[in-house]
């Protein structure tokens, strides 16, 4: 397995301040290990995605800055940042008019690398059968959409990948096979994820850190286990709550039966 | 007939040439404002208001709007801007064309969901990458249905083209209107039918090519396009006379065309290559010889009293020819050659019959039964200064006033669609129609003697003058009447070449 470790990203009192006065994103600091998979966890306007996106220049802070390993990423051209970083969003966003194997190679392509040979592996990496190759996003089911926008946005091989609500409009048995193929993924390429959901039960069991936001500023930062122990504070707990409940209503339903 | 079918080549040719270019500048003007427009609503809110307000405008008056526009023009910069020909006309055109392409661009545009535009980011692309490889080829098909809409429009419009003195199919259709020669109106219709499906056509398969990814076919039609366009721009180049091509132009009616081919014959047996400007606006033409763009036309000596002058005495018509051709030549350095010798003056005329039940024989008559009565006139009478003048010498409130094109408007009359119509003496139907025409006690029209007006840089051109001045004083009223029903009579018409041979050989020349 590639020897990188992920590059750690550091956030230095990040603002998004929009032109109507409201603050998304409050003077926000904190350090992401190298090699770690974070989940940012809050209800929607918690400033979670906004923060996200700082880090590929998508939104680009009213004040503070963002360091990936230690280089401010303002510098130099968006474009160059942003093809070290692996990108995989709620819309998917795959390109219409060009078939699945097109998708996947664009990113190389970009780097003017044309690698048949690599979209055949990344294929196999989501789990997706060769015969979808030259078929167009329109052909297929909203799980295979996007496990070929992860197979596009691991195609340069990035160390750090940002994922915005990547499973957000998917149903439940996909979106734990291909929240299970991420982790897998993570583990194996010790790749920095950073990922935004407004579901904790995702959180908790995908992630090694668990960051909760509100009104933007994060309010808990602490593990899974940490926050199942009932630590991290209200608005960590309120949201805890759900899972909860809802694994011990199974369990009792699961003891009701045997 | 078949001397006007000989033209159809050339006419084509000259429409493609204008409705290619018109469509390549529109096309210059319209992609990067439909682009700016996608991403500004501000800027979208401007252009397409604009495009859509010229799209408002008839076509015809759009054509016609830019002759006094670039008069001015002409006058701010200190003249040398053409008022007439090519450059009004490709500017029309150019605005209509506008609207589909921009609104197709922008709809394409900002139709493309914003997570492909966002991915496209996402991966790192530059702004020229995402144009080229995300945006154009979504956006395609789309902008490519307004260029194609663009086109056909373009083309078909173009035939208006010949109201402003640029030659094209549109001048078959006109004359062919004037002088009831159907088969001319459908060869001018199907040619430029025929010429906008065609390039649309070409269009269509350069689409194809680019959506299929076959360069070789967009390449391909391009390269027809083109080279249509070039050979049709050939005869330009080829031109190249300079002061041994005339242009002779000629207003719509039959009389002029006629009157065009008479002066022109004589030209060509002088040695120069002759060229027609047929269907001016009867402002237009006057223009059009002051500018040079037209060598030599006739004109009446009312309507440039009237018109150009803004006079509304009635001198004697020697007076008044004398007085015409020392404002002309002061105030334009146009050249009056003389008179031909008839008049063709407004004369309101009604059907015999019924002007004798009504008891009708002048203006002040049809003045006093004026309420009863339906006035037809032709399409610029009612908007003439004759008209005003008249009105105030005999105040009359008609039923109602109706606008046609002259060979409609003696139809009705003679339908009972209208009771007086503001004929023409010269006409050859006042006769044939058994018509009367009414006299003018008050003396409110004036003089209408047939002038030859030519070009400020003809006035020195010997040769030029040597050539047609022989026509001076020469034709009479019977003959010209003679000559004009030749060609609107219902049955065994002739062709203004036709009966400008006949009358030639009339007068003795």
């Amino acid at each position: 397995m590639p020897d990188n470790s992920g590059p750690a990203i550091a956030f230095e009192r990040v603002t998004k301040r929009y032109a109507d006065g409201t603050i998304a994103v409050d003077a926000v600091s904190l350090a992401v290990e190298p090699g770690s998979f974070v989940a940012l966890v809050g209800a929607s306007g918690s400033g979670k995605s906004t923060l996200l996106k700082t880090v590929n220049r998508l939104v680009v802070p009213s004040e503070g800055r963002v360091l990936i390993d230690g280089v401010d990423v303002s510098e130099g051209a968006a474009w160059q940042l942003r093809r070290r970083i692996g990108y995989v969003f709620q819309n998917i966003g795959l390109f219409p008019h060009l078939t699945v194997a097109q998708n996947i190679a664009l990113p190389l392509r970009l780097d003017g690398r044309n690698d048949r040979a690599r979209v055949d592996a990344l294929l196999d990496t989501v789990e997706l059968p060769d015969s979808l190759a030259s078929r167009t996003p329109a052909e297929l089911s909203g799980g295979q959409r996007q496990r070929v926008g992860v197979a596009r946005a691991l195609a340069t091989d990035p160390g750090l990948l940002l994922m915005d609500e990547p499973f957000g409009a998917l149903d439940p048995v996909t979106r734990e096979s291909l929240g299970q193929a991420i982790v897998r993924l993570q583990r194996e390429r010790r790749l920095t994820v950073l990922m935004v959901t407004h579901d904790m039960a995702e959180a908790l069991l995908d992630a090694a850190r668990v960051l909760v936001m509100e009104r933007g500023r994060v309010v808990a930062d602490t593990t899974p286990a940490a926050l199942i122990a009932g630590e991290g504070g209200d608005t960590a707990q309120a949201l805890v709550a759900v899972p909860r409940a809802q694994a011990e209503r199974i369990a009792a339903l699961a003891r009701g039966q045997t | 007939m078949s001397d006007a079918f000989a033209r159809v080549p050339a006419l084509a040719a000259q429409h493609l040439l204008l409705g290619i270019s018109a469509l390549v500048l529109a096309l210059a003007l319209a992609l990067p404002l439909g682009w700016l427009s996608a991403r500004r609503p501000r800027v979208a809110r401007v252009t397409l208001g604009f495009a859509s307000l010229v799209q408002t405008i008839p076509s015809l008056a759009l054509l016609a709007l830019f002759y006094p526009a670039l008069l001015w023009l002409s006058g701010v910069v200190g003249g040398g801007v053409p008022a007439l020909g090519f450059l009004p006309a490709l500017l029309a055109l150019t605005l209509y064309a506008l609207l589909p392409i921009i609104r197709n661009l922008v709809t394409g545009l900002t139709g493309i969901d914003p997570a492909v535009l966002e991915a496209a980011d996402g991966v790192g692309m530059t702004a020229a990458q995402k144009l080229r490889l995300i945006e154009l080829p979504l956006v395609l098909p789309v902008a490519m249905a307004g260029i194609r809409t663009a086109a056909v429009w373009t083309i078909g419009a173009a035939t208006l083209s010949t109201t402003v003195g640029q030659p094209s199919l549109g001048d078959l259709i006109f004359a062919g209107l004037q002088t009831q020669a159907w088969p001319l109106v459908i060869a001018g219709c199907v040619s430029a039918a025929a010429l906008a499906l065609g390039v649309d056509a070409l269009l269509g398969l350069a689409e194809y090519g680019a959506r299929n990814r076959r360069a070789w076919l967009i390449w391909g039609a391009v390269a027809l396009l083109g080279a249509a366009t070039l050979a049709a721009s050939a005869p330009l180049w080829a031109r190249g006379g300079g002061d041994r091509t005339v242009v002779i132009g000629a207003k719509n009616f039959s009389e002029q065309y006629i009157l065009a081919r008479l002066i022109g014959d004589r030209l060509a047996r002088a040695g120069y290559t002759v060229q027609y400007r047929d269907g001016l606006g009867s402002t237009v033409a006057f223009g059009a010889v002051a500018s040079g763009d037209v060598d030599a036309y006739v004109d009446y000596a009312g309507t440039i009293w009237a018109g150009e002058m803004k006079r509304n005495d009635v001198p004697p018509r020697a007076e008044q020819v004398r007085a015409i051709a020392e404002w002309a030549r002061a105030t334009r350095g146009v050249g009056m050659v003389g008179a031909l010798g008839f008049e063709n003056a407004y004369a309101f005329a009604m059907r015999g019959d019924d002007a004798r039940a009504r008891g009708i024989a002048s203006l002040a008559d049809v003045a006093r039964q004026s309420p009863q009565l339906k006035l037809g006139a032709d399409l610029e009478f009612l908007d003439r200064t004759e008209w005003a003048t008249i009105r105030r010498a005999y105040p009359m409130r008609f039923a109602s006033a109706t606008p046609y094109s002259p060979t409609f408007m003696y139809r009705a009359l003679e339908s009972g669609r209208a009771d007086v119509i503001s004929a023409f003496s010269s006409d050859g139907r006042i006769a044939a129609d058994r018509l009367v025409t009414l006299s003018d006690p008050e003396r409110a029209i004036p003089g209408y003697d047939a002038i030859l007006l030519v070009a400020p840089a003809r006035t020195k051109d010997a040769r030029f003058l040597t050539a047609i001045r022989p026509l001076i004083g020469r034709i009479p009223v019977s003959a010209m009447r003679e000559a004009n029903y030749m060609v609107d009579r219902d049955t065994n018409k002739a062709t203004p070449e036709a009966a400008a041979r006949w009358l030639a050989t009339k007068i003795g020349l």
